[in-house]
């Protein structure tokens, strides 16, 4: 055993299952190195410490015949064995105070970006640097199928998101984390970084990548029952093709601007909100908006869904305090809030026949 | 105690042995130490399987990837609960089961000091107990938070959550009163020689560790009001839009976690060092530097709670404190695996089951303690922070630590207290089997934290598929390791042979060389003298 923990902790083994994964940033890099340096350091230690247990257990037996000696303390002895730790403390104190002040400085970022952690969801806003004004949310884009394991996993299964987050290699990028709801934490293993993302409250952490590719994370802070299912994924790309993405991603936004003064029809909205359903709702009301009754109440047959349109509106649009139903007015876009109301309005067996106009949305928020 | 007790009390002493009934009257009614230690032990053990069960259900789901018997609110259940009833419910009565039967055995004193605060303090459990497992039948089901509870998911429970809250507030009142009972014990009733400085060690983890208990367990009972106040009744401590602060949530609880840290071991730790002596024939090696190790760990215990919350973006000097101020617990630590080593070091050992548990502890807790180190560094935690590598972390310490010390005392003082052997071949195959299938549920989890499992996930992505089966498969031998560690128990009570006068050659308290075996029902009703 002995040999497998030397082997598996100092580094020397290979592949990603047995250690940290592969850095891909300076600071991740740091830790790697302070963290094969602590371990080569304590391996010996227990080697020497257990060589002499073991050696006792060996040559100090009772069945060979070994006397026992009465001897029960030694000051010299115990003197050295405090002093050496403490000195051996001080040696390991000294690199780890140098990579937590690194990384730890978040000061003079290329790019920042704010992270919001949602229940369960990430959203993200570049907010200053190059593609400020760039806003998204990223979802776990895994089939329910293959968490149900009714279809084959995928290579990324569970780590796999619908928008990921991009940024240019070697800038310097300031992540700030918050939350909407509860507390999550954001975290990029190659990169070594994690920070809680706490409601109410803005923290920050920074990385510099230094190869492209693609990294995947997950939240790391127990926050409700879909905790496994909201992955981070980072794409680190050139700085031409961080241009290029800027700039398609600006054009999109404008292309994909709905219109809340149109006049949409029951057809058009319900299609449109069962996209908007699919993508936010479903995780704790279910397919069947039978819900997860008490702590997700179904929406087929509710009294808030079938009852008038402003009470379902309020809810949806401010969220309900105390519990999971966060406030989707800032999720979610006019059209995007009427058409999901009009499909929970007339969906299962919720036959309201109402019709609910983004204009109506647009006034209620005010 | 008044006369008239005396008078009645001595004719049914005679009569039954014990107090003034029989039946299951006798255990709810008693006072007596030895009978309260026991109705600890078998409540720890009843709960210990109970949480192992919800391990188990853990393990299963963790299986293989996707979701194949739970949905993930019930695995958020069941961690909660299976830590919550492990850390409250098994491992924290099974040592005050020991201080019950031991302390007063050890020091020469006839009881515990209050006697009928003692029956209180142990038939509060069952009801908290009750609680917890209640919790599980409400609306919405036990809470799916983590044992410890972080604000502000908390408020999103149903009112399992409640129950949870209560039952907390029971254990804390259970506890601080077995605290205060130990305390008075020990400080009042040692016999007439018995000076501080000559009390058997574990008699000293279990001083430091009631002070520990009495200071630390109404900061818990603190946390969870606030909880609740925040839940029903509109205040705002750990809400930041109201003014308060979710991280004020976790550095309350950590100012009572990290000592409880202590609770566990320290007791751990003092049955290890009468262990360790008993098998090697040999003084314990460095005795009053052991109790100084123990008193530094628990005045150091209070000021590194924060190194439980380095990525919740503490100021960097905060972090440079903590980390300072929890590598030195190290120093304390090492110099006791020492003197234990020492103790060994030209003994002349024998390693019947007690000392094969000691031996497993000593290994363990080590490893244990030196990824507590790594983890202390805060560059490298936040690299390790929730993920299944702290969980690997805690199991070396609560599991090989605190379980293995455990399993070493009952295997130890059964004779003593029963009168009866256990079966030595069967209690080092329950050795073995333990320490395998230990270090096959947890051993590999280091490997997952540090390619990023995080923890309290019921489902994970492909490429840390291997460990987990390897785990899994560890969880179900070790679980059923224990059922045949009760058959062990069971069989030497019902069956086992008679125990001699003394069993273990080299044990040297006053309960091995002064009190027959099996210990009557009533002891030192007049004290021993030590010279």
């Amino acid at each position: 055993m002995l040999a497998v923990l030397a082997a598996a902790f100092s580094g020397l083994a290979m592949g990603l299952e047995w250690n940290l994964q592969p850095a891909a940033s300076p600071i991740a890099a740091d830790i790697h190195g302070l963290h094969e340096y602590v371990m080569i350091l304590v391996t010996v230690i227990f080697i020497g410490v257990f060589g002499f247990m073991f050696w006792a257990c060996y040559a100090h037996r009772k069945s060979k015949g070994h006397q026992a000696e009465q001897f029960h303390e030694n000051t010299t002895v115990e003197i050295i064995w405090t002093v050496i730790p403490a000195l051996i403390l001080i040696v390991i104190a000294w690199p780890a105070t140098s990579v937590l002040i690194a990384q730890r400085d978040t000061s003079q970022p290329d790019l920042t970006i704010k992270v919001t952690g949602y229940q369960w969801k990430w959203g993200y806003d570049y907010i200053k640097g190059e593609g400020e004004g760039i806003s998204f949310v990223s979802k776990l884009t895994t089939p329910r199928d293959q968490i149900e394991n009714k279809a084959p996993k995928g290579e990324n299964y569970l780590l796999e998101v619908d928008n990921e987050m991009v940024v240019p290699i070697g800038k310097k990028v300031r992540v700030l984390t918050t939350a909407a709801d509860v507390i999550h934490a954001w975290w990029i293993p190659a990169f070594g970084a994690k920070q809680d993302a706490m409601p109410g409250i803005i923290r920050d952490l920074h990385f510099k990548a230094n190869k492209t590719g693609v990294f995947r994370g997950q939240c790391t802070e127990l926050c409700g029952k879909e905790h496994g299912f909201m992955p981070i994924v980072v794409k680190v790309v050139s700085q031409d093709e961080y241009a290029k993405w800027v700039g398609d991603r600006k054009k999109a936004i404008a292309a994909a601007a709905d219109d809340p003064a149109k006049q949409y029809t029951l057809d058009e909205l319900k299609g449109r909100g069962e996209k908007v359903y699919a993508a936010n709702c479903v995780a704790c009301h279910q397919a069947s908006g039978k819900g997860t009754p008490p702590m997700f109440p179904p929406l087929d047959g509710s009294k808030v869904v079938t009852g008038p349109k402003e009470g379902q509106m309020d809810i949806v649009v401010n969220g309900k305090p105390g519990t999971a139903m966060q406030p989707f007015g800032k999720q979610l876009n006019d059209v995007e809030i009427a058409a999901v109301l009009t499909f929970t309005r007339n969906n299962w067996g919720n036959k309201t026949g109402d019709l609910v106009q983004p204009a109506e949305v647009k006034a209620a928020r005010k | 105690m008044s006369a008239v007790v005396d008078n009645h009390g001595h004719a049914a002493h005679d009569e039954h042995g014990g107090g003034y009934h029989g039946g299951i009257m006798r255990w709810i009614t008693t006072t007596n130490h030895k009978d309260i230690g026991t109705l600890y032990l078998w409540f720890s053990f009843i709960m210990f399987l109970m949480g192992g069960v919800m391990a188990l259900v853990i393990r299963t789901e963790l299986f293989s990837p996707g979701l194949q018997w739970v949905n993930p609110d019930f695995f958020n259940q069941m961690t909660t609960m299976h830590g919550l009833i492990m850390v409250f419910g098994a491992i924290m009565p099974a040592f005050v089961g020991f201080a019950n039967w031991q302390i007063p055995l050890m020091i020469g004193a006839p009881d515990m000091a209050f006697a009928r605060m003692n029956n209180w303090s142990f038939w509060i459990l069952p009801f908290a107990g009750s609680l917890l497992i209640l919790s599980f039948f409400v609306p919405g089901g036990a809470p799916g938070v983590g044992w410890t509870m972080y604000a502000p998911l908390t408020v999103q429970m149903g009112m399992g959550m409640d129950l949870t809250i209560f039952a907390v507030h029971l254990l804390g009142m259970s506890s601080i009163m077995g605290s205060i009972n130990i305390i008075t014990t020990i400080l009042n009733m040692r016999a007439p020689g018995m000076t501080l400085m000559r009390m058997p060690l574990f008699v000293w983890t279990w001083l430091i560790t009631a002070y520990l208990l009495v200071a630390a367990m109404p900061v818990l009972a603190g946390a969870v009001t606030m909880t609740l106040t925040d839940r029903h009744f509109g205040t705002t401590f750990f809400n930041a839009a109201g003014g308060g602060d979710p991280v004020l949530y976790q550095h309350i609880f950590w100012f009572f976690g990290h000592p409880e840290v202590y609770i566990i071991a320290l007791p751990a730790f003092g049955v290890v060092s009468q262990v360790i002596p008993a098998f090697s024939r040999k003084p314990l090696f460095g005795y009053a530097s052991m109790v100084y190790a123990t008193s530094a760990i628990a005045i150091l215990s209070f000021i590194v709670w924060a190194h439980h919350m380095y990525t919740v973006g503490m100021p960097v000097t905060a972090q440079l404190f903590f980390m300072y101020a929890t590598t030195i617990i190290a120093v304390p630590t090492g110099v006791k695996v020492f003197n234990w080593v020492a103790t060994m070091w030209k003994g002349s050992l024998t390693f019947e089951t007690p000392m094969l548990f000691a031996i497993g502890f000593l290994f363990l807790f080590t490893l244990g303690g030196f990824t507590g180190l790594v983890l202390s560094l805060v560059a490298v935690d936040v690299q390790l922070h929730d993920t299944y590598y702290v969980v690997a972390h805690f199991h070396y310490v609560m599991v090989a630590g605190a379980l293995f010390s455990a399993f070493a005392g009952v295997y130890f003082w059964l004779p003593k207290w029963t009168g009866r052997m256990y079966d030595e071949t069967l209690g080092k195959i329950h050795f073995w089997l333990t320490m395998i299938f230990f270090n096959m549920i947890f051993f590999v989890q280091h490997f997952l934290g540090l390619a990023g499992m995080p923890r309290r996930i019921p489902d994970y992505p492909l490429m840390f598929e291997t460990w987990n089966k390897i785990s899994s498969i560890g969880a179900w031998g070790f679980g059923l390791s224990q059922v045949f560690f009760l058959y062990i128990v069971l069989k030497a009570i019902r069956s086992g042979e008679k125990a001699p006068e003394k069993p273990w050659e080299g044990a040297d308290s006053l309960e091995w060389t002064h009190l027959p075996t099996p210990v009557p029902h009533h002891t030192w009703e007049t004290p021993p003298v030590l010279k």
